[in-house]
């Protein structure tokens, strides 16, 4: 045996005896990264929403107060967190709807070339091209653009003016009103919400449906009683995506939209044009808090097991 | 018309219903068709508006897209972050993997949420959260802290597409190896390596598109740094010469699609796994 074999030889022994110094070898670098790096921003981002502002010379005041939290509290910032929270509801509903046939679909009946068809359809967007995605949207939903104009030819002009008048929606174009949001949004996180599903019906044995069957559920029923309750995993894993995602999003809403803003956006501007970090740290709790809690919900359902 | 659906799943991959097939169709439709109106309105000769459909086609865009200096260097600061990133979450990630993979140990749970955290909270805490640490320790922005900002949910990327490979493996095989005589540092280059290195690399290639295409937690640690999607936010402003942006984002497809579909070839083989989970 060759010197540097058997050195090789002996530090291996060596590592074999002592499990716990590998797990340390290995873990400390990741652990280091995420605890000092991101951890120790996260602390910092609460550290500073306790600090303040000073009104006339525009620094931060590194003094502990509540001044951060009591201006969170305004009426145009509650406004600000219930639309915000109202849209991201909304996204992971509809994403939920359209995804689950999908999902369903390449799960369970698509195969061979057609399942891989499937499968990079959903994929290529979701790995892919955040900005340009939007962007095309922006294009499509534009007042000059397609959509607009295939309402025209069909001569339903009319009715789509209609529907933009509508209260909530209020918009000159669709690009300009929650609609076109909503669906910026819906395109956008569609993909986090299809493979968590489809990974959870994936998962779900064949003998198991073939079992329903014999014991004389009706096809309807086995969806019901058995697919159905073991998608639900996927689909809290693929909503927390979608809702965590829309929650924080300032580049969708900033792009098409009303100019009504976000979350996202208000923590934006404050960091950004007001220099105000304290206002923007506590405002970025929100959605922190909002999350906690929708993950505490969300393990509950299984949802940590289907990622 | 979901029941009607569910009628032929008595036998093992049967037909789907034309309801369930026509929603399916149409998921996927509207996942990939917008896409296209980028490559059309690159091609316009409309340069203010969004006119649909275009007055007219050309190829000058292209051209004036090349020679803009500005596209260039944000491009180049792209590739040079991404690729930084991508090593840095290879390293971590698999380090990660490999740890809890073969060891059982106290606040193990914890940690899984630690990896996950990047990518489970909003992108804008991410980003705000080391704007303001960069502020109290007094860090100036630069090509670093956008590297800092990225490799750190670019992690998570390459710890799931190993552990999973993980996961599927046989401990049996580890063994085996041992039991032959090969010590811990051969096992790792003759077994385990070979079995994991596609999905690391896949890992990475995501890692790589993600990083690219970045742009909620970049705008809070570049300071006066453009990165492409930066560059592109930018633009997108301007009210003149828009088909330069399209040029630009049909230029980060290209650029993006080539590393995903490796990663997709690179772990197909190992997806199907239909029932044989937990």
């Amino acid at each position: 045996m060759t010197p540097s074999s058997s050195l090789s030889n002996r530090l291996s022994t060596y590592l074999f005896n002592r499990p716990n110094l590998v797990l340390c070898l290995l873990l400390l670098p990741p652990l280091l990264w995420l605890g000092v790096i991101y951890l120790g921003s996260l602390f910092s981002l609460l550290v500073q929403s306790f600090f303040s502002i000073d009104d006339f010379t525009g620094k931060v005041v590194y003094d502990l107060s509540l001044n951060s939290y009591a201006r969170l509290f305004s009426a145009t910032n509650l406004a600000i967190i219930f639309r915000t929270v109202m849209m991201a509801s909304a996204v992971t509903v509809i994403c939920g709807i359209i995804a689950f046939p999908l999902a369903y679909y390449i799960a369970r009946f698509a195969s061979g070339r057609t399942k891989a068809l499937f499968y990079v359809a959903v994929m290529l967007p979701l790995w892919s091209n955040y900005l340009v995605r939007v962007y095309s949207w922006k294009l499509i939903l534009a007042k000059e653009g397609a959509i607009h104009w295939m309402f025209n030819a069909l001569g339903l002009g009319p009715l789509l003016e209609w529907i933009l008048s509508l209260p909530v929606v209020e918009g000159s174009s669709l690009s300009t009103s929650y609609i076109g949001t909503a669906l910026t949004f819906i395109y956008i996180w569609l993909p986090f919400m299809v493979l968590p599903i489809q990974a959870a019906l994936e998962r779900v044995p064949r003998s198991l449906l073939e079992a329903s069957s014999d014991l004389g559920a009706r096809p309807g029923e086995t969806f019901r009683k058995v697919i159905f309750p073991l998608a639900i995993p996927g689909i809290a894993a693929g909503s927390i995506f979608t809702f965590s995602l829309t929650l924080g999003d300032y580049i969708i809403p900033q792009l098409i939209g009303s100019s009504r803003p976000f979350i996202g956006q208000a923590v934006y501007q404050f960091q950004g044009t007001a220099g105000d970090i304290p206002m923007a740290a506590a405002f970025a709790m929100v959605p922190i808090v909002i999350m906690a809690v929708y993950l505490t919900i969300a393990k509950r359902l299984g949802a940590f097991d289907a990622l | 018309m979901r029941s009607k659906a569910a009628t032929s799943t008595d036998r093992s991959k049967g037909e789907a219903g034309w309801g369930l097939k026509a929603a399916a169709w149409f998921g996927v439709l509207f996942l990939n068709l917008p896409i296209l109106f980028i490559v059309l309105y690159g091609f316009t000769t409309d340069d203010a508006s969004y006119t649909f459909p275009p007055p007219g086609l050309t190829t000058e865009w292209f051209a004036v897209t090349w020679n803009r200096a500005d596209f260039w260097a944000a491009f180049w600061l792209s590739v040079q972050v991404a690729f930084v990133s991508m090593l840095i979450a290879i390293v971590l990630g698999t380090c990660a993997a490999a740890a809890m993979y073969r060891f059982k140990f106290f606040g193990k749970e914890s940690v899984t949420l630690l990896i996950l955290l990047p990518i489970a909270l909003p992108g804008i805490v991410t980003g705000i959260s080391l704007r303001s640490a960069f502020a109290l320790g007094e860090i100036p922005f630069s090509y670093l802290t956008i590297v800092l900002g990225h490799a750190t949910f670019c992690i998570v990327v390459v710890y799931n597409n190993a552990i999973a490979r993980l996961r599927r493996s046989s401990p049996a095989l580890l063994e085996a190896s041992m039991d032959l005589g090969a010590n811990t540092f051969q096992t790792f280059r003759h077994v385990v390596l070979p079995n994991l290195a596609t999905a690391i690399l896949a890992g990475g290639m995501l890692a790589f598109a993600l990083s690219f295409d970045e742009i909620i937690v970049t705008t809070f640690t570049a300071g006066q740094q453009e990165t492409l999607p930066i560059w592109m936010f930018g633009e997108l402003a301007r009210p003149r010469q828009r088909p330069v942006t399209n040029v630009a984002a049909i230029f980060v497809m290209i650029i993006t699609f080539v590393p995903i579909l490796l990663a997709y070839y690179l772990t197909r083989d190992t997806d199907d796994v239909a029932g044989s989970g937990k």
